[in-house]
């Protein structure tokens, strides 16, 4: 399994009710079910995703975050999963505001586009940012609202938003974000994640 | 002397009061059953069937002599693996392969029924085949499911047993008729009763059959379980063994063949009267004014882990009406999954050969089987 889902997997509580959003495939939503919670649920809205989810045994809906949260009751759930795909959505900021209010607690995560191999690929190469983590072109990528860990951090922390825990991944470490360090990890990290609530 | 005589019942000995007031009790519900209860007796499904089916889902179906309508998803090595599953399927009340119909012998007048026969519901079919579950001494089912009309018995077993079934999948069905939906039940109603025939329901007396009207009725429902793009891909406007129009009112396309073939052979397999009622009691189907509104007060108490599959192509009971019933479930905290199938075989889908479909209802099936017995360990 992938490090983000491990950490992700070691925020969630114990026993406690999860909804993975975008539950792609099912790994993380199949390791929670048998590690740390058997009370998971996933919306996905991929057909040939949902296929896999159920051929392990998972419980998911097929749907689109942007319009079928609406129908989970407020609070409903203890954590609500985000993995990698907040920028991807045509309103980013009332999907957020989806995840809080159907979670107590949400996590998600962000891929880095202030990272310094984003900034010098544009700055020498004048081309949109290629990379491991952003793999599209420019005119097929899905994310259509792009961000750094600097803007999503500020982001939450203007709409009064709070951080339960917010950590920064870099290759295989794994370090805390602060107001303090904001910059350097903005400046170093591959992805950003963040454990937050109302 | 009765074509019925050797297929299997069970006569209901308690009353049953029916949702028009009146109450019955010494009736025959006949079934069939595939596969083995196990000992622990946690391995039943009970198959409802859609509209025009009966007990007979798979195999060779004794009366008629064709194949099963769910030969397809059920049997052995199938979605629903008969090595496995110990699976139950009755024929509904109202129906014709010999439950308690219209056709049934009316004990003091020694007629049939005809249409003295009282309005039956969905809540009184589902309720009917309930005493099943008492017969095999099941206490709690492993599964409901069906399509269809099938789904809606699934919907309304586990409004009135909550905790009855540990799994249920209504599949391609609704939570109430729309008005397209009693719309087009109508027209088929009309057609039967406007067939000189039909004698007012009491054509079994005269030893006649609403033929021509049963079969114009089969015909406008048959087009409703197709999509447009599966008819104009099967047929177009393709002509019927002939080079040209022949300027008459002949079969000239083969659309028109076809649909006389489906109502041809749908007569000789179904009863008239049993079409009204059952087509009645889909009318009167509607779990949301039950429930006042809310349909999901209708499995507030239930722990059923449900399933729910809809076809992108069915125009019958659409995913939008599939996916109300997620909604509802999604509402109180249910424990729900659904996917919607991409098929473009329509309404008809979950009675034909769909892999992607099989594949999820089998996957389903199995997976949660596992997880029960873990648990249970």
């Amino acid at each position: 399994m992938k490090k983000e889902f491990k950490i992700i997997a070691d925020l969630i509580e114990k026993k406690s009710r999860v909804l993975d959003v975008g539950s792609g495939d099912g790994e993380l939503m199949s390791f929670i079910l048998n590690n740390i919670s058997e009370d998971v649920r996933g919306i996905e809205i991929s057909k040939s995703n949902v296929q896999k989810c159920i051929s392990k045994g998972l419980t998911v809906i097929e749907g689109d975050a942007e319009k079928d949260l609406f129908q989970f009751p407020d609070s409903s759930f203890d954590f609500v999963v985000l993995s990698q795909t907040l920028q991807a959505f045509l309103n980013p900021e009332k999907v957020l505001d989806e995840l809080l209010r159907v979670g107590k607690k949400a996590i998600v995560t962000i891929p880095n586009f202030g990272h310094w191999k984003v900034r010098l690929n544009l700055l020498f190469k004048g081309t949109m940012p290629i990379t491991k983590t952003l793999p599209h072109k420019w005119y097929n990528t899905p994310n259509l609202h792009m961000c750094t860990i600097k803007d999503f951090y500020n982001f939450c922390d203007n709409k009064g938003i709070k951080f339960i825990k917010s950590l920064a991944l870099n290759k295989e470490r794994v370090l805390n974000i602060s107001k303090n360090n904001l910059d350097t990890r903005n400046f170093f990290s591959d992805l950003g994640i963040f454990l937050i609530e109302n | 002397m009765n074509k019925f005589d050797n297929i299997k019942k069970l006569i209901v000995k308690d009353q049953l009061k029916l949702d028009c007031g009146k109450t019955i009790s010494d009736f025959p519900i006949a079934y069939e059953t595939y596969g083995k209860l196990n000992p622990k007796r946690d391995n039943a499904i009970l198959v409802f069937h859609a509209l025009t089916g009966d007990q007979f889902a798979t195999g060779l179906n004794p009366v008629t002599k064709k194949d099963g309508w769910w030969n397809y998803a059920l049997g052995k090595g199938k979605a629903i693996d008969t090595d496995k599953y110990f699976v139950i399927c009755a024929n509904v009340l109202g129906g014709c392969m010999g439950s308690f119909g219209p056709s049934s012998i009316n004990s003091e007048t020694r007629k049939p029924y005809g249409n003295d026969f009282p309005v039956i519901t969905i809540n009184d079919m589902v309720n009917a085949q309930y005493f099943l579950l008492k017969y095999f001494e099941i206490e709690k089912l492993f599964c409901v499911t069906g399509g269809s009309m099938g789904g809606m018995q699934v919907l309304q077993f586990v409004a009135n047993y909550p905790n009855a079934s540990q799994t249920a999948i209504p599949i391609a069905c609704t939570s109430n008729h729309s008005a397209q939906n009693i719309g087009l039940n109508e027209l088929g109603r009309q057609a039967i009763m406007a067939d000189v025939n039909w004698k007012n329901g009491k054509y079994e007396e005269t030893n006649s059959s609403p033929n021509k009207g049963l079969s114009v009725a089969r015909m406008a429902a048959h087009i409703t379980y197709l999509s447009k793009k599966a008819l104009q891909e099967k047929f177009g406007r393709k002509l019927q063994e002939r080079d040209d129009l022949k300027f008459s009112f002949d079969a000239d396309f083969q659309i028109e063949s076809y649909l006389r073939h489906q109502g041809s052979v749908f007569v000789d397999r179904f009863d008239a009267n049993s079409y009204l009622y059952i087509t009645r009691a889909m009318d009167y189907f509607d779990l949301n004014k039950k429930f006042d509104g809310n349909l999901s007060k209708a499995f507030e108490t239930s722990k059923t882990k449900f399933f729910i599959i809809s076809f992108t192509s069915d125009w019958l009971y659409p995913s939008s009406e599939n996916k109300e019933i997620v909604i509802a479930l999604n509402s109180i905290g249910a424990d729900v999954g659904y996917v919607e199938i991409e098929s473009d075989k329509g309404h008809d889908s979950f009675l034909l050969n769909v892999p992607d479909f099989l594949q999820a209802l089998g996957n389903f099936l199995n997976k949660s089987y596992e997880r029960l017995n873990e648990k249970r360990i």
